[in-house]
């Protein structure tokens, strides 16, 4: 008994420590958040509520830089919608596993996202009766909750600080920081035409529609790869 | 703007909240499972094209491109988030300050 106690110390204590380096790795893309958003316009107070009530990052990051390219707030709130849809399939994988009803259900969806669901799966899920998955979801949820928001708050107050975003080069920071959240997801050869197809749409378009619609345009490349690889398959 | 704050936050919400109470089934369809995982991808890099040439309706070349170019280097070599970032805006920031690009 006392060992399965002592293993179970030790490995609550190493998801805890994981839980909260995501946290910190995570609050450095919400300083750029936090930034961004008021540079686009926002102010503290919206930009804030992105981070406490949208609470994804790449929707987020979609959403405001859609608005700072000149889309309407209709496109933007679409594009944010569109890459969330991943958000679902997390939740999905994750319902079972977490068990979680009455309020509680609530908290969970809110912070199930790509690093929760990521720490969630990556513990044995028969480990400790489940305890390890469900403990690491929830730490990393939190932690990633409260460091994201602090984080963001910081970037939002801090740019309201300085002069011409363009000056310190913070439109460049934008574009390089949406490059570093696709770099990775990128795989395989279909994952690479899929990105090379939605740059490629969305600059054939942006002299000839209004600013926004271009980068929806993208997402048919996704729903058109989408469909014609997965047919292949079956 | 509140407008695109709420509506796109309740959006992404009701999205979570929907995988949460589907028949599993749905989403493990192969066709949508291939496209929820692409979608992100093409918007991403659509979003980055954008962000990098686009100057409201106009293409252009300016600083941002050889921040994005430096970017891409450290990505290459696996560069932690935060440092690509400053990167980017550092490499734009000098040149512009130093009047070799706008």
């Amino acid at each position: 008994m006392n060992t399965i106690q002592n293993e179970w110390n030790a490995v609550r204590r190493q998801i805890v420590g994981n839980a909260v380096s995501i946290g910190f790795a995570v609050a450095m893309y919400g300083v750029s958040f936090g930034a961004l958003g008021t540079t686009t316009g926002l102010t503290i107070p919206q930009t804030m509520a992105l981070s406490l009530l949208m609470f994804t990052g790449a929707s987020q990051f979609t959403l405001v830089s859609t608005l700072a390219s000149g889309g309407t707030a209709l496109t933007a709130v679409i594009a944010s919608w569109l890459m969330g849809t991943r958000n679902a399939a997390y939740s999905m994988r994750m319902t079972p596993i977490l068990k979680t009803s009455g309020p509680g259900k609530f908290v969970a969806v809110q912070l199930t996202i790509d690093e929760s669901t990521a720490m969630g799966l990556a513990q044995d899920e028969e480990a400790f009766q489940g305890r390890a998955s469900r403990l690491a979801f929830w730490a990393t949820g939190l932690s990633v909750y409260l460091l994201w928001n602090l984080a963001t708050f910081i970037g939002a107050i801090s740019v309201s600080a300085i002069g011409d975003p363009k000056s310190f080069g913070l439109d460049a920071a934008i574009a390089a920081g949406l490059f570093a959240l696709v770099w990775p997801q990128i795989k395989s050869r279909t994952d690479l035409s899929v990105a090379f197809g939605g740059a490629l749409i969305a600059l054939a378009l942006t002299p000839i529609v209004p600013p926004g619609i271009p980068v929806l345009a993208a997402a048919m490349v996704a729903v058109i790869v989408g469909w014609v690889t997965s047919r292949r398959l079956s | 703007m509140w407008f695109a704050v709420l509506a796109g936050a309740a959006g992404c919400y009701a999205l979570k909240y929907v995988g949460s109470v589907i028949p599993v089934h749905i989403l493990e369809q192969p066709t949508v499972k291939k496209i929820v995982l692409l979608l992100p991808i093409s918007l991403l890099s659509a979003l980055v094209a954008v962000q990098t040439f686009a100057s409201s309706q106009d293409l252009v070349l300016d600083a941002r491109v050889p921040a994005l170019a430096a970017a891409t280097v450290a990505l290459k070599f696996k560069t932690p988030f935060i440092l690509v970032v400053l990167l980017a805006a550092v490499t734009a920031a000098a040149l512009r300050y130093f009047g070799l690009a706008v």
